[in-house]
């Protein structure tokens, strides 16, 4: 049955099976059949960023993505960034920092800000900036999540020496 | 809102694409990176019966250098072409374009093929093509063929590819050493579809350029090739004078469109403007690294 | 027990909330999931006005997974419209301001006409979302469409449409309010000028789109109804009326929200639909807004024309100032008179003149309804005066800032009474603050006002384009009529705290614990914050207006007093002292100057209780629990002054933004990084509205705004750095002498650009007297 799919992958570490719509948006898939509502959805037309998750470690928004394509991929979501009970050196930031106020793009920050870094493990404000416009937020005018992403740099910097940091 | 249901196959091979395009002809839709299409079924303005899924199919995403040309399969991520090094090093326009295209994001699933069979009129890829003078490779029932950049965009929204045909290859001339460039771009937002941008790449011999190419994003219909503005420059010591000639044949040559992001007229400005602003950034530019 | 003394308040304490936020853990509307639940989709018109001839379901009863779907003419015959006047004016406002209001009552889906292009025709019900959008594709609505009234101005010509034909009017709304004496101090002034100021329809427009999910309970008949909402109590009440049920059998709660600004700040139809079906059908039912609706059908905001004439003398001081404005205010009018009044009081400004009448029209037109946004009509009032202060400033050659110096009411002269009533009805009197001083400290902050225009006069050599705009503004926080707080010792010895308050991401959680910590002398850790539920107080208020802060904070307090006596006549009891031997300390209770001689709270708790072996003594209730109310005096005057320091790239008209600067007095700061973190937000929503977003209609009435690619909301790199500066004078009307802080930086920087691009241009005297200003009329201004 070409309207429906079996899909296979792993989320936040954990081996899922799932079968849906061939048209199921890979948000409303973790959503409502992995139960995993920390994605949100603001648009649904692929612009705010709010839906932003890791798949195979790149940044994707979920809501332009369909579940079908996800199967053989590792996703990563919000609820998979801690490790241990132990918040994610961006997590940290974002919380000393007050990078965020009603949490609702927070899921979707945190996804770009996580791969963004990856790319660029040194970035000049300006750059910080460019990167976070992909992610809409109402509530913080984006000054404190700047501040928490320069941090959550230096951190990252300073424990990568250390070869503390673990691979998200 | 939601999409409306469809079928969906994801063929591992282009053979199987051109089967089911055979079978389905217009009910189908090809998905790429999905950074246009599915937004737009996410709207229900399109409504396919049949999604085509690109993405499962491995010979289509590479990069690679062959006979001083860079050879990039249509699935090829734009993300993938910012990181890359033969991109950085052999078509240092496009590495420098690719950053306004959308955010990292977007980047991550958004193709290079997608971007140039969607042909919209404000991409950013699509004017970079037409600046190096490349080309694509179209596969389809009978077999392959190469659409150059001047003749694969008719209008908004709409390339010469057939309904049964698939956009396989996109092939750049590697730029040259002395080749400088720049690309400038306007929009009410970082990462906004641009509402107008203009792309050069000038040649440089002994104080005159030898060649110049010029394009622009998000004035007209589609990116095209302003040729009063190359010849205006082509064969003359490249000087402020020569600079503002070149800009003012650039705003003569395009046809803006109006809507409600910018008027003709603000357009044709904007065109002047950024041309002047290209040239004279691409003079001081010291050519490809 | 607690090792704490207070000291919390003032205190940036990390916040309770991020936790679950962080973690994904958090729980929006979206994310609540019940049982056998529905899924609803709305059919919407799409024509701006017309009349409904027919609504067919049929085959959308027949699309499969549908259980359930209604028209407007039908649901008509089986409830009332949503009540009237939410928001209520008292009876002394009514007797001291003259007016005349109409009040349409709007259907819960629109029965015999649709008056906006989103107004809701018909609901369907299925097992999924993705089903309901089939099934809502399949309804015909056949709709004779009547012309559409775009402009305010043309729907109040005699032949013009008439929305809500048993009014035969469009205007609603009709107010006026003055002191001295206009028409005679303007005639006689040096300088007279007149000036038509337009601020546009812009709005909230939270990352979270509105929901509602609704439960019946057979058993009990009750019903719960969850609500991304931003007053609870106010949706129990109504819909209460609507679902002829006693508020003690609903319940109603708001989630976790995900940001609110005052477009949830009303009962929305859909809010009482919901609960409705749920109980018609059996089954829970939710309703998640897309985004592509919320755009069409959640409240816009602004959308006025102000047509103002101002006298002045050679020294730039303002001596009349009259204002006619008009209210584009949408097919319907939730929160009436709210946002009009607001901005015809908040007219006169931080600034001394004493001749002053401003009439205000409240026009409906066939676009989405109007409601309060962040800053609630404030911004407008402050675009027409901070623009009149520059003005008066270039027709006399001074400098804007010098302008509003000479004007600006000085600290010897506070309180000032304005010489007009509030909205509750009380005459408007600026309680506390240095208004000038917010000036100097922005001028400092800018580098000095000589600097700048040495460096701007030298740009402008080089042929660049500097520029500063000043935006002053004061504004009325904290406004009744009340809140409440229910204040309760646990028997583990933490303080619970129930309060009318509701959350949208300040912090509330964390700002109230502060607060409960200092007042009880415990730690943060140990108060428990329960908000936004009817179930754990029974009346209350809501978050608009600036107000939670202010009321909450002394509903608190005045629990607390009740209860610490209650606490210390126990404890003494126990202790045999006297109860003015003790004070709170560390989560207990104890003799003052004798250290370890005390008794935690839960051990006054346990002695507190009802039956037998309690240790109260005699007189003293039973439990240790006390519901108070703070019922605010009046509201209590927030202010600043914003300043920017731009560039204008006069080629391209684009601006870029050096440096952004807010001097901002909300009192005493209970927690100064959540505060800072509320002015940047509204600051960035404020510059938006400068520069970005728009919601535009076309002359049918068809919105041309549908998405996010429509509708620009800043982004990281369109909001500057900001550098803020506090200034700390405390309010005398309420006990902890704080002032709101959650609008006020939404309402300069729309003048603030338009200031400083006529600064930067003004060798060219061009005014920019409407927003949004956009690159194409910058680069138009400056070709001309």
């Amino acid at each position: 049955m070409a309207k429906s799919v079996d899909i296979r992958l792993k989320v936040n570490g954990k081996n899922y099976v799932g079968h849906c719509e061939s048209r199921t948006l890979m948000a409303d898939f973790l959503r409502d059949h992995l139960n995993l509502t920390g994605t949100h959805i603001g648009c649904e037309h692929g612009v705010c960023g709010v839906c932003t998750i890791l798949v195979n470690g790149e940044a994707v928004r979920s809501c332009i993505m369909l579940a079908a394509q996800a199967d053989g991929a590792e996703v990563t979501t919000i609820e998979g960034l801690s490790l241990q009970g132990q918040f994610h050196p961006v997590q940290k930031s974002f919380h000393e920092n007050h990078a965020l106020q009603c949490g609702f793009c927070t899921p979707g920050m945190l996804a770009t800000v996580i791969d963004f870094l990856k790319t660029n493990a040194s970035p000049t404000e300006a750059e910080v900036r460019e990167a976070l416009s992909a992610v809409l937020c109402r509530c913080t005018g984006y000054q404190n999540i700047v501040k928490a992403v320069l941090d959550a740099a230096e951190k990252m910097r300073g424990e990568k020496k250390l070869g503390a940091l673990a691979d998200v | 809102m939601k999409p409306a249901a469809f079928d969906y196959y994801a063929p591992t091979t282009i053979d199987d694409v051109m089967v089911l395009l055979k079978r389905h002809g217009g009910d189908a839709r090809l998905l790429a990176g999905g950074q246009t299409l599915l937004p737009m079924m996410n709207f229900r303005l399109a409504a396919p019966e049949v999604i085509i899924d690109l993405n499962r199919i491995p010979e289509l995403a590479f990069i690679k250098v062959v006979d001083g040309r860079v050879h990039i399969g249509a699935m090829t991520r734009q993300r993938s072409l910012e990181f890359s090094p033969i991109v950085a090093r052999d078509l240092p326009l496009l590495h420098e374009a690719i950053k306004m295209v959308g955010h990292l994001p977007t980047r991550s699933r958004g193709t290079i093929g997608g971007s140039l069979a969607n042909a919209d009129s404000a991409a950013e890829i699509p004017m970079v093509l037409q600046v190096l003078e490349g080309e694509v490779l179209v596969h389809g029932p009978n077999g392959e063929r190469t659409i150059p950049a001047a003749e694969l965009v008719l209008d908004a929204m709409t390339t010469s590819l057939a309904d049964d045909e698939m956009l396989t290859e996109v092939r750049f001339p590697v730029m040259r050493s002395e080749a400088r460039f720049a690309v400038e771009e306007f929009s009410r937002r970082h990462g906004d579809f641009a509402i107008a941008a203009v792309a050069a790449m000038l040649v440089v011999k002994d104080g005159r350029c030898e060649k110049a190419r010029i394009a622009t994003a998000g004035v007209s219909s589609f990116s095209s090739r302003l040729t009063m503005a190359e010849e205006a420059l082509e064969g003359k010591a490249v000087d402020a004078n020569v600079i503002e000639r070149a800009a003012k044949a650039a705003a003569e040559a395009v046809e803006p469109v109006s809507d409600r992001n910018a008027s003709e007229e603000y357009r044709r400005h904007l065109t002047k403007v950024l041309t002047a602003r290209v040239l004279k950034r691409a003079v001081q530019s010291k050519g490809s690294a | 027990m607690s090792e704490a003394n207070g000291g919390f308040i003032g205190k940036s304490i990390l916040r309770k909330e991020d936790r679950r936020l962080l973690t994904g853990k958090g729980e929006f509307i979206a994310d609540l999931k019940l049982p056998e639940m529905l899924h609803a989709a709305f059919v919407r018109s799409q024509v701006a006005h017309g009349r409904i001839k027919s609504v067919d379901l049929s085959r959308a009863l027949a699309s499969p997974g549908v259980v359930y779907a209604i028209a407007g003419p039908d649901l008509a015959k089986l409830l009332p419209p949503v009540p009237d006047t939410q928001l209520s004016l008292p009876r002394k406002w009514t007797s001291r301001v003259q007016h005349k209001f109409l009040n349409p009552q709007q259907p819960l889906l629109a029965h015999d006409k649709v008056r906006h292009v989103g107004e809701a025709v018909a609901v369907i019900l299925a097992e999924s979302r993705y089903l309901a959008e089939d099934a809502a594709e399949l309804v015909t609505v056949d709709i004779e469409p009547l012309p559409a009234v775009v402009d305010p101005e043309l729907g109040l010509a005699d032949d013009c449409s008439v929305l809500h034909e048993q009014y035969g009017t469009n205007l609603i709304g009709d107010f006026s309010v003055e002191k001295g004496d206009v028409e005679s101090s303007l005639a006689q002034a040096p300088h007279r000028l007149k000036r038509r100021f337009y601020h546009h329809r812009y709005a909230a427009i939270p990352m979270e789109c509105r929901g509602v999910v609704a439960m019946h309970d057979e058993r009990a008949d009750s019903i719960t109804i969850w609500s991304s909402c931003q007053v609870i109590h106010w949706l129990r009440r109504e819909a209460s009326t609507v679902l002829k049920l006693p508020e003690a059998s609903i319940r109603s709660i708001a989630l976790d929200v995900g940001g609110g600004f005052g477009v949830k700040g009303h009962v929305y139809p859909e809010d009482l639909l919901i609960p409705f079906l749920a109980r018609e059908v059996g089954r829970p039912v939710k309703w998640i807004e897309d985004r592509h609706e919320h755009f069409m059908s959640a409240c816009h905001s602004r959308d006025q024309t102000h047509d103002v004439e101002f006298g002045f003398d050679d020294e730039g001081r303002l001596l009349a100032f009259r204002d006619e404005f008009m209210v584009d205010c949408g097919a319907w009018n939730p929160i009436g008179s709210g946002i009009a009044y607001n901005t015809a009081v908040h007219l006169p400004g931080p600034y001394k003149f004493d001749h002053f009448s401003v009439r205000s029209r409240i026009v409906v037109t066939n676009k989405v309804p109007n409601a309060p946004y962040r800053g609630a009509g404030r911004p407008e009032a402050t675009f027409a005066m901070e623009r009149v202060m520059d003005l008066i400033a270039a027709e006399l050659g001074l400098d804007p800032a010098v302008v509003r110096m000479r004007n600006l009411i000085p600290l010897a002269e506070m309180p000032y009474r304005l010489g007009i009533p509030y909205r509750d009805g009380e005459p408007i009197v600026y309680d506390s603050g240095d208004y000038p001083e917010s000036l100097r400290q922005a001028l400092s902050a800018i580098g000095g006002l000589e600097a700048f225009r040495e460096r701007q006069r030298a740009a402008r050599a080089q042929g660049r384009f500097l520029g500063l705009g000043l935006g002053c503004y004061v504004e009325g926080t904290g406004v009744g009529p009340f809140e409440s707080a229910t204040v309760r010792i646990d028997p583990s010895g933490k303080i619970y705290l129930a309060g009318g308050a509701c959350p949208q991401g300040q912090g509330m959680e964390t700002i109230f614990a502060q607060i409960v910590a200092d007042t009880w002398k415990v730690d943060p850790k140990d108060v428990v914050v329960a908000l936004a539920d009817t179930s754990v107080i029974s009346i209350g208020f809501g978050t608009i207006a600036s107000r939670s802060t202010v009321n909450l904070s002394g509903a608190i307090y005045n629990a607390s007093e009740v209860l610490q006596k209650k606490v210390f006549a126990i404890a003494a009891n126990i202790l045999e002292c006297s109860p003015v031997d003790l004070e709170l300390r560390n989560g207990a209770v104890g003799l003052v100057g004798v250290p370890g001689r005390e008794l935690p709270l839960a051990r006054i708790a346990k002695a507190a209780r009802p039956g037998w072996d309690h240790e109260r003594p005699e007189g003293i209730s039973a439990g240790l629990e006390e519901t108070a109310y703070f019922e605010p005096p009046t509201v209590t005057w927030a202010y600043a002054t914003h300043a920017a320091l731009i560039e204008v790239d006069a080629e391209l008209g684009r601006i870029e933004i050096e440096k952004y600067v807010i001097v901002h007095d909300c009192g005493v700061v209970i927690n100064p990084m959540l505060v800072e973190g509320q002015i940047h937000g509204g600051a960035a929503q404020g510059l938006g509205g400068a520069l970005l977003e728009e919601m535009a209609y076309d002359s049918e009435g068809q919105l041309l705004v549908g998405s996010f690619m429509d509708y620009l909301v800043p982004g990281a790199s369109d909001v500057p750095h900001m550098e803020l500066r506090h200034l700390h004078f405390s309010s005398p009307l309420n006990p902890f002498g704080v002032k709101g802080v959650g609008e006020g930086s939404a309402i300069a920087p729309p003048v603030v650009i338009a200031n400083a691009v006529c600064d930067a241009l003004s060798h060219l005297k061009v005014e920019f007297n409407s927003t949004p200003i956009k690159p194409e009329q910058i680069a138009r201004a400056v070709w001309a």
